[in-house]
């Protein structure tokens, strides 16, 4: 038991850095740049009004003191981290002026949490479960098609197999919405017609991230295993009559999966980068869809409480997926 | 080196095959320097002609032929793709010969560099960058900001060859006969480590690419430069879908396609080449491996050690 507490305060003091290095790089790109967001706000909120040179000074000297950008570099950057971790209190969004940035962003988050979870939990399992089956029985043809499959899709990013299901179940075979996540004409809420139409609404997202990740579980796990396959311990417990499924299963795939799930831990900052260009795509309302909406109103605050929330999000999943290794690996759980 | 190429081609039907595309599409960006116009200017061509054999690609509805449009567009990408691999093989290989024949704490504290960098999601920090810099935003500045994020797995793989390579004996030679570790680093060590540059370059490249373009799309970018973001940006921009033009769509969308699956094949199998365990696996099935270490030794395979499940399938991410 003391190892894995040691091993869980490591990774715990990894994702704090973790967490202050992005939250602090992000927090300079923003305050480093030349632009200055009382600047980029006011031309924004100027441009489809007149209002009088008055009242613009008015709401610059208004702005500026919102934002506080007259203060040092130092005393903004405390106050941001005070700020951020009294609850994440950014300040107003531009986007829907005067919600809060983290208003916005807190609505968004369960989606892109909906899409992440599902997708990852379903495409690792079908990947490491085809792949390890492919390094098993390494004469199966239709494993085989599977490899040569994932070969092919593996490469192309998210957006383009995005892009092209989109392209085919909006104009060739429109059987699937294709835009947003739920029906306009359903009452929100835990009632069946709510939940029906977020799965249905889902259905393409998540297919095509599982789509694209399925290659690298699929392709990973049919190295792992096929170089397991011929371990002497292996070879043994076939020669000592061990029924096959309990070889397959519990001998080889089993101690295959942990570097599956260390690699879980790797990737998932790029899977979750997947996710919220998927969302976009589906105009699906999660982070993603938020983040770009920012970018295109000019909303600095709502830009940046997105990217502090989806970099400490991924390292808290990362943090939970490393916790999930004594399930894996009993020498984690021994002492 | 020819001798392996010819090997490859005839043994290794994943290279051959990516080695294919891969020349197709490096042929046909090549064009772009035989173009009669000029891919920046609009309104030349009668707009939304099909694919005819005058318009071999059609024109799209700003009147460009997309034909000469699509050249351009892939040597631009291309372009960019080389420019991050090489920017971030440098990272790459400072930190991960350092870290490994150094070791010690420099190791550790570039491996915790390493380990924070792996775990940022790219993607809105790349939003956050454009957002600041908007139309300063030039390729080469996009192109350094992603190369500052595109090196961590590739420094910890050269790292771990690195590691094995200090125990060495030439190494201990080198040292007492007074090479400095900076020329041990990059004379000695570096040729060992650069079959898995290469290989780990185009798995980057099929990265970088796909976030480029994936900006792009979204119009976070110089939307001038002609390049296949820019030109699905575009397509989108006018419905080319609704409006039916699709081969708008297709041309930009095959050839990337066709660019990241012959690029990733090259990563493939160009690891496979690398360790010699899978490529025996696949001359001679299972029995051959656990008893071929010595013989590979003899055979003048490539001197790197056996990376095994380390070089398995390029576990970068993709936007």
């Amino acid at each position: 038991m003391k190892a894995y507490s040691w091993f869980v305060l490591k990774r715990f003091a990894q994702m704090i850095v973790v967490i202050y290095v992005g939250v602090s790089t992000a927090f300079l790109i923003t305050h480093l740049s030349p632009i200055n967001p009382v600047d980029s706000m006011l031309s924004s909120i100027t441009t489809r009004s007149n209002f009088s040179p008055e009242a613009i000074e008015e709401m610059r000297a208004a702005l500026t003191d919102l934002y506080g950008v007259d203060k040092p570099l130092l005393e903004q950057y405390v106050n941001f981290w005070q700020r951020f971790l009294q609850g994440g209190d950014f300040g107003p969004s531009l986007l829907a002026f005067p919600t809060p940035a983290m208003t916005l962003v807190m609505r968004a988050l369960p989606w892109t949490v909906l899409l992440l979870s599902t997708s990852v939990l379903i495409t690792w399992f079908l990947g490491n479960l085809f792949g390890g089956l492919a390094g098993y029985f390494q004469n199966s043809r239709l494993l085989k098609v599977f490899g040569v499959a994932s070969m092919g899709v593996q490469p192309i990013p998210y957006y383009i197999v995005a892009f092209l299901f989109l392209i085919f179940f909006g104009f060739v075979w429109p059987v699937l919405p294709i835009s947003g996540a739920y029906a306009m004409d359903v009452q929100s809420g835990w009632n069946i017609d709510f939940i029906l139409s977020v799965i249905q609404h889902a259905i393409l997202p998540v297919t095509s991230l599982i789509v694209v990740g399925f290659g690298t579980w699929f392709l990973g796990m049919r190295a792992l295993v096929s170089n397991i396959v011929n371990e002497d311990y292996v070879t043994y417990a076939e020669l000592a009559g061990v029924p096959r499924r309990r070889i397959v299963f519990s001998y080889v795939m089993r101690n295959a999966a942990v570097p599956q799930l260390t690699a879980l831990a790797l990737v998932l900052g790029s899977i979750f980068s997947g996710t919220i260009i998927t969302e976009q795509v589906y105009n699906y309302p999660g982070l993603g869809t938020l983040l770009v909406d920012a970018v295109n109103t000019g909303d600095n605050t709502t830009v940046l409480a997105v990217s502090t929330v989806a970099i400490t999000a991924v390292a808290i999943a990362i943090f939970v997926v490393d916790l999930l290794h004594p399930l894996l690996d009993p020498r984690v759980r021994a002492s | 080196m020819l001798a392996v190429v010819r090997d490859l081609i005839r043994y290794n039907k994943e290279f051959t095959i990516g080695a294919v595309l891969v020349a197709i599409i490096v042929g046909f960006s090549c064009l772009s320097f035989f173009s009669p116009v000029d891919p920046t200017l609009v309104y030349l061509v009668p707009p939304e002609r099909p694919p005819s054999t005058e318009y071999w690609f059609g024109t799209n509805s700003r009147g460009q032929d997309l034909f000469w449009q699509a050249t351009f567009a892939i040597r631009n990408t291309l372009a960019f793709g080389l420019l991050v691999a090489v920017l971030s093989r440098i990272i790459s290989l400072t930190v991960g010969l350092v870290a490994g024949y150094i070791g010690g704490w420099v190791d550790r504290v570039l491996m915790s560099i390493n380990d924070v960098v792996v775990a940022l999601p790219i993607f809105p920090i790349l939003v956050l960058v454009y957002f600041v810099l908007r139309a300063d935003l030039t390729t080469l500045k996009l192109a350094i900001v992603m190369a500052c994020f595109g090196w961590p797995f590739d420094a910890r793989l050269i790292r771990s060859i690195a590691v094995g390579l200090r125990h060495r004996e030439f190494t201990h030679h080198a040292v007492f006969a007074g090479m400095s570790a900076r020329k041990i680093m990059f004379e000695e060590h570096l040729p060992y480590v650069m079959p898995i540059v290469l290989s780990t370059a185009m798995a980057n490249m099929i990265w970088s690419i796909g976030l480029s373009v994936t900006l792009a799309v979204l119009g976070f970018t110089d939307l001038n430069i002609p390049s296949i973001g820019t030109m699905l940006y575009w397509a989108n921009n006018h419905s080319a879908m609704v409006v039916g033009t699709w081969w708008w769509i297709a041309v930009p969308v095959v050839l990337v396609v066709v660019t990241f699956v012959g690029l990733y094949l090259l990563a493939v199998s160009l690891n496979e080449y690398i360790d010699p365990r899978s490529r025996l696996r696949r001359m001679g099935g299972a029995a051959l491996v656990s008893a071929t270490s010595t013989l590979v030794a003899e055979g003048g395979a490539a001197p790197v050690p056996t990376l095994g499940a380390d070089v398995r399938g390029e576990p970068e991410g993709r936007p």
